[in-house]
């Protein structure tokens, strides 16, 4: 059943409690979408943390039927469907200084199609919860790929074109959570500024049946973080 | 600000030994160096880094590696905070590579990776917050952390893997601060995988600065 579905326009940033027990899909309207992701849980001060989430089920990237998990091992959200192998979480948000390679911009001379960064408007969301620049943490980059070479230093490279309109990925929360996003640019696309929206769709997820699903079943890591937050929810 | 060079051949400022599963916090001056040295190989050294001036203007693991283009950290690595500010420099680097992706270890992720049985072994996210305490460093001022001597290979198909350290005894590390920063370290107690060869040891912090 759906709740809502909102459209985020490219280059806006929003932010929605959402309840346990939800399928929020984020579907690219465009070919430019990026959608920088930050969660947190229900007290505000647990937060999705990407390093513990890429550990623990040996993963580079975020994909389905990964499990993203909590500062405190809970699991925040599964990946439940993604149309894409591949959603950067290694290369953080976009902050003022890549914006200057597109000059000047303001309200004053743009109104809405000014230009802000992912951190700025990250930041702005945060503040609107009683948060601030300390609670940011490293997001998920859904419909963004930066490719890892096979060399010495593990050097990283922008994929244009990973993702196309109509790629979409759907996460359940597995908690009451605080759902932050961004569709600036990612700061390493080296294309003309022009992000594309992104819409969010909210609903009512199926009651989960442990045997059988794919995130419960992924890796006994994955199971683990799911049983810590049932447990909470229990 | 002028900083004047204290060469690494005379007596150390600071010469501090980090004993396994303890940690510490250190302020190192604008142009200070400080020394991580793997007295026994094998040994993760979770390190977080701060702006001493404002600790919300901390090590960015993400920005540090988007902004040098790959995933390793090495000599010439700038050190990034939240702000795209410089906190410090690798300046010396005799393993090879550090890993600043695999985050720390926590009680929390000890039982996600292990099981219920490690809830109760000593992990650095408490390390983190006693000795942080100190400069008021708190669970929001946390951020995802460096592991010298720590090797996680990734790989082009995106896994991840722990891997038996790159370091030996007596290699290093060595930072030089761009500002003023503190440095919050833990000597990682981890028993259950090879980032500490199964056998934490300690670590010696030695300092120069004026
Ligand atoms: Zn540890």
């Amino acid at each position: 059943m759906s709740l809502y579905l909102h459209d985020m326009p490219g280059g806006a940033a929003w932010s929605a409690p959402v309840s346990a027990g939800r399928l929020v899909t984020l579907t690219a309207l465009g070919d430019r979408a990026n959608c920088s992701m930050l969660l947190l849980n229900a007290d505000r001060v647990d937060r999705l943390n990407i390093p513990d989430t890429l550990k623990a089920q040996m993963s580079a990237r975020i994909t389905a039927p990964m499990v993203l998990m909590s500062d405190r091992g809970l699991a925040l959200a599964s990946v439940v469907a993604s149309s894409l192998d591949w959603h950067d979480c290694l290369t953080g948000f976009g902050s003022e200084a890549h914006l200057e390679r597109f000059g000047a911009t303001s309200y004053a001379a743009d109104r809405n199609d000014w230009r802000r960064s992912a951190r700025t408007g990250l930041v702005s969301e945060l503040t609107k919860h009683g948060l601030d620049e300390r609670d940011l943490h490293a997001p998920v980059n859904f419909f963004t790929k930066v490719a890892i070479a096979g060399d010495a230093r593990a050097s990283m490279t922008f994929v244009p074109g990973h993702a196309r309109a109509g790629d979409s990925v759907t996460l359940r929360t597995e908690h009451d959570v605080l759902l932050v996003l961004c569709t600036a640019p990612h700061p390493l696309d080296p294309g003309e500024y022009a992000p594309s929206a992104v819409q969010v769709s909210v609903e009512v997820a199926a009651t989960v049946a442990q045997d059988t699903d794919p995130s419960w079943n992924w890796r006994e890591e994955s199971a683990r973080a799911l049983e810590m937050s049932r447990r909470v929810l229990a | 600000m002028t900083v004047t060079e204290i060469p690494t051949t005379t007596a150390a400022t600071l010469d501090l030994t980090v004993e396994a599963g303890d940690g510490a916090l250190v302020r190192v001056p604008a142009g200070g160096r400080l020394r991580i040295v793997d007295l026994h190989g094998n040994q993760a050294a979770d390190t977080l880094l701060f702006d001493a001036a404002d600790v919300r203007n901390k090590y960015s693991a993400f920005d540090t590696i988007r902004e040098q283009g790959a995933v390793f950290l090495t000599t010439g690595s700038r050190l990034l905070s939240t702000r795209l500010d410089e906190l410090a420099v690798i300046t010396e680097d005799t393993v090879g590579r550090h890993d600043t992706i695999g985050g720390a270890c926590a009680q929390e992720s000890n039982v996600i990776r292990y099981g219920e049985h490690t809830r109760h072994q000593h992990a650095c996210r408490q390390t983190f917050l006693a000795y942080g305490a100190g400069a008021g460093i708190g669970p929001r001022e946390m951020g995802h952390n460096i592991n010298f001597f720590m090797n996680v290979p990734v790989s082009a198909e995106g896994d991840l893997h722990f891997d038996d350290g790159l370091s030996a005894p007596g290699k290093y590390v060595e930072l030089t601060a761009s500002r003023e920063i503190w440095v919050l370290l833990s000597n990682c107690p981890q028993l259950n995988n090879p980032c500490n060869g199964w056998d934490p040891t300690p670590v010696q912090l030695l300092g120069w600065w004026s």
